[in-house]
């Protein structure tokens, strides 16, 4: 199953991973703050993940990892 | 070596080779171009590179690549170009890039005119850019001086991670003198670990940064204590002057570049009219050699000193701060680049003498 | 399981400072995975400007260099003339480049000289707080035009890759934008060609990158990059204009 990673600490909350994603598999979390007192993006639908890496291309701060 | 009949500006450059110097950046301005001319033909010749920059401000900063990235090099111009390198040069004292910066001084301000003249003094001295820094700055009187000047400019620059100033009136550049150029075949330049010149990660040679931006307050001040550390040493280790015929004078001259061999014509004249007269010469600007200034004026034959310069008075108040009102400290000149004669200065000092 | 996409070591493992959904960190990954995949770290140095990347020195694994106000490209001039064997890239935003900067990169372009600049067009002056750029739109607000850039008053914006282009010393020019995976994947690939176009010494390369700022242009960062195409790509059209 591909893996989606988000460095959380990393994360600004941009939420510009989720709008590239063609799969809606990430979502920016309503629940919980990140070190630096962002909602970070976190991983909705591991399973739909087609390690495109789409997300990871967009993100401005490097903070996603994507295995297969 | 044997002696050559030189122009002023081609024997600087020429000095500045064999100082090592193989990088040039310039911009076409009088009375300096014989500098950037001489380069461009010299300096493929010995495996370097000389490039006419689009403006001054653009040489400085790519002297700023070229010193940042472990070369001798220099630039050089006329005051208004050397007004327009400001803010390079701030940023090479800040971000420590040893390089050579030649003003031949012309008539200002403004466009002022292409003649000799003194008045960027307190530009070069005082820190013509933004910030608190200094530039070492040397002035020759003769072209023979200049040359000497080039090579201990680059050790200098080097040794102390600076730029160094030569700040010379016009003529220095456009008179022609017997010259003797020191060769150095077997010169070894410095190494340069902190330079830019290439990182490999893990390797011996730490990540080079060369960077005058400290955002953090305690940052910046870590940088300055380290400069101003360092200019207190070459304020101790670095002051040059020349003294002529002081010792039991009753008149000082004081002046720098070429006004002062024409003072020493004046103190020739005074001799022969039985009046003693000697000249105290600061060879080093900054650091300015307050004590010899000090020392030559304040002597118990000396009634009075006299600055003489070609601009409104600029270097007469270094001159009034060394000697700290234990004599009167006259001023002759001004603005522009009327250059006063022998006799015109032997009469002032007649004048002083007449009370 | 075998990685698809990880931080490359060229880039520092040192948080960004730049705003939520701005592009700059987006081509500073570029920037440095390109220079891993061809193998020149060690003989790469990289000049930052003054602007929101002043501080783009913290951020590659590389010799840097800070430079004054769009003085990268003399900058950059003088370390080739050193070391014509290694590389350097400018890095500069549109303050930086195509207002104070303009007569260095037009020279440096003109002189071939064999580096690559990186030029982030935001249409705005990110670091000192929105005010208008030379590449500001007609009409767009911002803190120094505050009723939309009057193009009677102040002219149109600059084209600059199309102006670089025209010079003989131009190797690669292209232009490209942030805003979709497509054209991300055409800004990296252009990134490579302008190094390798360095590498074989064709001559001056530079990239012109249209590029988000969510906060001076006060929108979303998904809105943001919706602006470029939009508003910014209409003006400024993508593509290749030099390439030797």
């Amino acid at each position: 199953m591909n893996k989606v990673t988000i460095l959380e600490d990393w994360c600004k909350g941009c939420g510009l991973c989720v709008r590239a994603c063609p799969k809606a598999v990430l979502a920016i979390s309503t629940t919980h703050l990140n070190k630096k007192g962002y909602y970070p993006a976190e991983v909705a639908n591991p399973e739909a993940c087609i390690a495109c890496a789409a997300c990871a291309r967009t993100c401005p701060d490097t903070a996603i990892e994507i295995e297969k | 070596m044997a002696k050559k009949l030189m122009k002023g500006c081609e024997a600087i450059a020429e000095a500045a080779i064999q100082a090592g110097c193989r990088y040039f950046f310039g911009y076409p301005i009088t009375p300096q171009n014989d500098i950037p001319e001489y380069m461009s033909l010299r300096l493929p010749q010995v495996g370097g590179c000389f490039l006419q920059a689009e403006s001054e401000l653009a040489a400085i900063n790519m002297v700023y690549g070229a010193g940042g990235a472990g070369a001798r090099v220099m630039t050089s111009s006329s005051s208004p170009g050397i007004s327009l390198k400001q803010e390079g040069i701030s940023t090479c004292a800040a971000a420590e890039i040893p390089c050579v910066v030649v003003n031949m001084m012309r008539g200002g301000p403004g466009l002022g005119n292409i003649q000799a003249s003194q008045g960027d003094y307190f530009q070069a001295v005082k820190g013509g850019g933004h910030g608190d820094y200094h530039l070492i700055v040397y002035a020759p009187s003769s072209i023979q001086e200049a040359c000497d000047m080039m090579q201990k400019a680059f050790d200098v620059a080097d040794q102390y991670r600076t730029p160094v100033m030569i700040l010379a009136d016009g003529l220095i550049g456009q008179m022609m003198e017997p010259v003797e150029l020191k060769t150095n075949p077997d010169l070894v330049l410095p190494e340069k670990p902190w330079a830019a010149t290439g990182y490999t990660p893990g390797g011996k040679k730490p990540r080079s940064v060369l960077n005058s931006l400290y955002i953090e307050t305690e940052d910046l001040d870590q940088l300055l204590e380290r400069l101003f550390a360092r200019y207190a040493v070459i304020e101790a280790n670095e002051q040059m002057w020349e003294t002529y015929n002081t010792e039991g004078a009753e008149y000082i001259l004081c002046a720098y570049g070429t006004v002062a061999r024409v003072c020493k014509a004046a103190i020739r004249i005074l001799g022969e009219q039985g009046v003693k007269a000697g000249l105290v010469r600061p060879i080093s600007l900054w650091p300015f050699p307050s004590k010899a200034v000090h020392d030559a004026i304040v002597q118990d034959s000396v009634k009075e000193a006299l600055t003489v310069e070609v601009s409104s008075g600029q270097m007469v108040e270094d001159v009034r701060l060394a000697v700290n009102g234990e004599r009167p400290v006259q001023f002759m000149g001004k603005a522009g680049s009327y250059i006063p004669t022998a006799e015109e200065i032997a009469e002032r000092i007649l004048q002083m003498r007449r009370g | 399981m075998t990685v698809v996409f990880k931080k490359t070591p060229v880039l520092r493992d040192v948080p960004l400072h730049y705003c939520p959904g701005c592009g700059h960190g987006i081509v500073h990954r570029m920037v440095s995975e390109v220079i891993e995949e061809l193998g020149i770290q060690d003989k790469c140095a990289g000049v930052a400007p003054v602007g929101c990347a002043v501080f783009a020195y913290n951020y590659f694994e590389v010799d840097m260099y800070e430079a004054a106000h769009g003085r990268a490209p003399a900058v950059a001039t003088g370390f080739k003339r050193v070391h014509p064997d290694h590389y350097i890239f400018t890095y500069q935003g549109d303050g930086d480049l195509a207002s104070i900067g303009t007569a260095e990169i037009v020279h440096a372009a003109h002189r071939g000289e064999k580096i690559t600049t990186i030029f982030i067009n935001n249409a705005i002056y990110g670091m000192t707080g929105g005010q208008m750029a030379p590449t500001t739109l007609v009409g767009q607000k911002t803190t120094t035009s505050p009723l939309g850039r009057d193009k009677d008053h102040c002219g149109e914006p600059i084209r600059m890759a199309e102006m670089l282009a025209t010079i003989n010393g131009s190797a690669f020019i292209a232009r490209c934008a942030l805003n979709s995976t497509p054209n991300l994947i055409k800004t990296k690939a252009a990134i490579k060609k302008a190094f390798e176009t360095q590498i074989a010494g064709k001559g001056f390369s530079m990239v012109e990158i249209l590029s988000p700022c969510p906060t001076n242009w006060g929108k979303s960062p998904a809105e943001a990059m919706d602006w470029i195409a939009d508003a910014m790509i209409p003006y400024y059209p993508l593509g290749t204009f030099k390439e030797v």
